[in-house]
């Protein structure tokens, strides 16, 4: 089976830290991959490199067989890997609609100049995202003005309205209250699963992970230690020792 | 004939580079401590150079001698960059170092605004000449051409002056590590005690009294009259730009290609004595956005 | 309500306005003119970014207008003066934007303005071409193909400055509220999700750069055929400076604004330039300090804010384009 998005021999260091030494991924069609490690170990550096934000200085990147290194995070975004951040990512100043909008018009190719971005075809579908992930209530509200909680699924909601083939997270829930976490990732989880896209995760929660993904890699001093489902990952003694206990 | 142009070019551009290194060192240091753009900073050359020409030409009139010049130089620098700067800093810049970029950029240009008004007031649009340093350091000769002492030796040696007395003030002295330490972490700094209103206080008084200091050197070479100020500002980012801003070392390579440049053209193609520095920031920043010694920062996502 | 009901009703009056006050007709018609380029600064104001150099394009619109009635000999047609002018200045746009629109915030505005100090420059220099600093002349040119006696003309281009500022503003807040439009906003708070949306700022940013140039190369070129004349003071810094400053009156949330703060720049300039004299720099910088620290969101916005009040709404319907003032440094 082909892989989707593949990383090979990725290699890059910021001074002397080593953040990643050879790592190689695959990720295939319809997974729901976690990435586990220690803090700092370099997980979000692979999004930003899987999204052209950083440049490794080895290794290659690729998408349905596309070379990705080289490209910039709006090429690869229009490619169809959007991503959603650790930290909220939003307009400030606009309301989340606003933000939404823009995300559609942007899919749409709709970036016109005479017409009113509230007008555009696709408002009942970026509503509907945002009724998904919870926000409806908050889509007249400025960005700016929100709780963490809500700024974080609007992130996500705003990557999800490019309709990606691959969604790449950041810590997906942190912020979130813990209440709300599961239900929340209950309706993420199926509406990816409803639109058919690949998911790749970054995760510090074990529970988050034994629940949504159905492979597990883990990061550690540089490389991938170990890949796997995650009943088996999970429960691998190194694994508990490096990652989990710690 | 033509390698004796070519000679005096270099001469021209040597001393014309030394000048506008004053001028962008001080706007450069300013940027990297700070993080504003002072537009107001060719204002400060002006004003320099009025005072100077002013004060010297009283001091001519007064019958005293002409070497005393070179020290009232630097007094009218000081003067000009520690009231006026000073002012500008306390009661303006204080009060938007959290505004966004656009709004400070805004602020000092309304100080150029005002500056340049100023300088109309008190010294009208007359041009002022005041070449007697010039004179009393006689000329050299250098490769068959003669040229003035004060632009082929003293010039270049303030220039030198400068940058390496800054690097060992910012390297070697305890307010210099202030400064750096503010440079490189705010933050940090602020946490371990360092006052950063008084750190910004004094290096911008430093950084336009560079300015003024610039234009008090250039009132001997150069008739002193409006928009001088409106030319030297653009010069100079044109410079600190083409380095890298905050690049100190950097503007002294930058301000020495800009001047060469300026002055080759002057020589071989007239029209073009003023597009030529910017000619050069072009070429640079379409090669290279951040400068030639400027690091590339990436925001953290 | 601001362009539902106010715009319309302002443009009505201003085109009764020479049947009541026709001794109005010459200080309005350079209020329409300069109002065009203060609309482009304020369109590049969404964006966060400010030009120090417009007055280029504004004096690229004036000359071309002068060098295309020269070639058409006479004074050439209005209408085919106006429309050169706008190719110019679109031109010219293109050729500065592809190079500002890669920087922000300090390098847009100094490079805007180092290219402006060129174009300056030259024009003084090139006196065979230009008239150097004495200007060039433009004669009077035909209306729709009729010769005009000067009453007629001043009439005439009365109304092409309203309909062409009117057609500005409301190109200009259909253009604020259109997916464009919300990009430019975006890039302002967050550019990198911009590019993480798939959306170019920079190519955003250089139609929304040409469009403003554009604007401005009208301008200039009206202004220069009602004056008669283009000098390279057209082109200066100071110029330049009063667009920015006529924006940020007249308020950077609104395109009203720039119509509202064009009219009381000029109401200012002829009312007081007596008493102010030499002074008018030093006043005008001083203003501009007081609007930023005191009321960044201009004379409109101002309005709006009281005006919500007044309605009872509390929350202010947008911060100011210039941003919060946030709390100063320790």
């Amino acid at each position: 089976m082909n892989a989707l998005l593949s990383a090979r021999d990725i290699e890059i260091r910021f001074g002397g830290v080593v953040a990643a030494d050879g790592v190689a991924l695959d990720v295939f069609e319809g997974d729901n991959l976690a990435i586990i490690g220690p803090n700092g170990a370099g997980k979000t550096t692979f999004l930003n490199i899987c999204t052209g934000y950083l440049k490794p200085q080895a290794g290659r990147v690729t998408f349905k067989g596309r070379e990705l290194l080289g490209s910039s995070p709006r090429a690869i975004t229009r490619l169809g890997i959007a991503r959603a951040f650790q930290i909220p990512q939003l307009f400030a100043e606009q309301t989340v609609l606003e933000n939404m909008l823009l995300a559609s018009a942007s899919r749409a190719g709709r970036l016109g100049m005479f017409t009113r971005l509230a007008d555009i075809p696709q408002r009942a579908e970026a509503e509907a995202i945002l009724e998904q992930v919870g926000c409806s209530d908050v889509k007249d509200r400025v960005a700016s003005e929100l709780p963490e909680g809500k700024r974080k699924l609007v992130d996500i909601a705003l990557a999800l309205a490019l309709k990606p083939a691959v969604l790449l997270m950041d810590e997906p829930t942190s912020g979130v209250a813990s209440s709300e976490k599961f239900a929340i990732m209950d309706t993420l989880i199926g509406a990816l699963r409803a639109q058919k896209v690949t998911s790749v995760f970054v995760e510090h929660d074990m529970e988050m992970v034994s629940r949504y993904a159905n492979r597990v890699a883990v990061w550690s001093s540089g490389r991938i230690q170990k890949e796997g489902p995650p009943d088996e990952v999970l429960t691998d003694p190194e694994v508990i020792r490096t990652v989990i206990g710690s | 004939m033509s390698l004796q142009i070519l000679v005096l070019a270099a001469l021209d551009g040597i001393a014309y580079g030394a000048l506008v290194f004053l001028v962008a060192v001080g706007m450069t240091l300013v940027f990297g401590v700070m993080r504003i753009l002072n537009v107001a900073h060719g204002s400060f050359y002006a004003l320099g150079a009025y005072a100077a020409a002013s004060l010297g030409i009283a001091m001519a009139g007064m019958g005293l001698s002409p070497w005393l010049a070179f020290p009232m130089f630097i007094v009218a620098a000081a003067v000009v960059g520690i009231t006026v700067g000073g002012l500008m800093e306390r009661f303006l810049l204080q009060r938007i170092y959290g505004y966004e970029e656009t709004l400070q950029l805004l602020v000092t240009f309304a100080v150029f605004m005002m500056l340049e008004n100023v300088q109309r007031l008190v010294w009208g649009v007359q041009p002022y000449f005041y070449s007697d340093p010039l004179r009393q350091l006689g000329n050299v000769n250098v490769a068959g051409i003669t040229y003035t002492a004060y632009q082929t030796l003293f010039l270049p040696l303030v220039a030198l002056a400068v940058l390496f007395g800054l690097r060992f003030f910012l390297r070697y002295t305890l307010a210099g590590s202030v400064i750096v330490a503010v440079t490189e972490d705010r933050e940090a700094a602020t946490a371990i005690g360092i006052n950063a209103r008084r750190v910004f206080f004094l290096t911008f008084v430093i950084g336009v009294t560079l300015a003024s200091l610039g234009g008090a050197l250039a009132s001997p070479t150069t008739s002193v009259l409006p928009g001088m100020g409106a030319e030297m500002i653009v010069l100079s980012f044109a410079v600190a730009a083409t380095a890298g801003l905050g690049q100190i070392e950097g503007a002294a390579i930058a301000a020495l290609l800009i001047g060469l440049g300026r002055s080759m053209a002057v020589f071989f193609a007239p029209e073009f004595e003023v597009v030529m520095p910017y000619l050069i920031m072009v070429l640079v920043l379409l090669i290279r956005p951040e400068g030639l010694f400027g690091k590339t920062t990436a925001r953290k996502i | 309500m601001l362009m539902r009901v106010i715009f319309p009703a302002i443009v009505l009056l201003a085109a009764l306005n020479p049947l009541v006050f026709p001794q109005w007709d010459a200080f309005l018609t350079i209020v329409f003119a300069k109002a065009l380029p203060v609309i482009g600064i304020i369109l590049l104001l969404q964006a966060g970014q400010v030009s120090f150099g417009h007055a280029m394009f504004f004096a690229i619109g004036a000359y071309t207008a002068g060098f295309v009635g020269r070639w058409m000999g006479g004074g050439g047609e209005l209408f085919l003066l106006l429309l050169a002018a706008l190719a110019a200045s679109v031109v010219a746009g293109l050729f500065v934007g592809i190079f500002v629109v890669r920087y922000r915030y300090i390098f847009f505005a100094m490079l805007n303005l180092a290219f402006s100090m060129v174009l300056f420059s030259l024009l003084e220099k090139f006196i065979h071409i230009t008239g150097g600093s004495d200007g060039l002349r433009i004669s009077r040119p035909t209306l729709l193909g009729q010769e005009m006696s000067r009453a007629n003309y001043e009439f005439g281009i009365y109304y092409v400055s309203l309909a062409l500022l009117a057609l500005a503003i409301f190109g200009a807040w259909r253009l604020m509220d259109s997916p464009v439009g919300h990009a430019m906003k975006a890039i302002k708070s967050n550019e990198t999700r911009v590019e993480y949306l798939g959306i170019s700022p920079r190519r955003t940013l250089l139609v929304v750069y040409v469009a403003s140039a554009a604007l401005a190369g009208v301008g200039g070129a009206l202004v220069g055929v009602f004056q008669g004349i283009a000098t390279p003071d057209y082109a200066y810094w100071t110029r330049s400076g009063e667009f920015v400053f006529v924006a940020i009156l007249g308020g950077a949330g609104q395109v009203l604004g720039a119509l509202a703060g064009s009219f009381s720049f000029e109401f200012i300039r002829v009312t007081a330039a007596a008493y102010l004299g030499d002074t008018w720099q030093l006043t005008l910088g001083l203003m501009l300090l007081g609007i930023i620290l005191f009321a960044p969101a201009g004379i409109v916005g101002s309005l709006v804010n009281v005006g919500n009040r007044w309605r009872g709404r509390r929350t202010r319907e947008k911060p100011s384009p210039l941003g919060e003032a946030k709390e100063a440094v320790r």
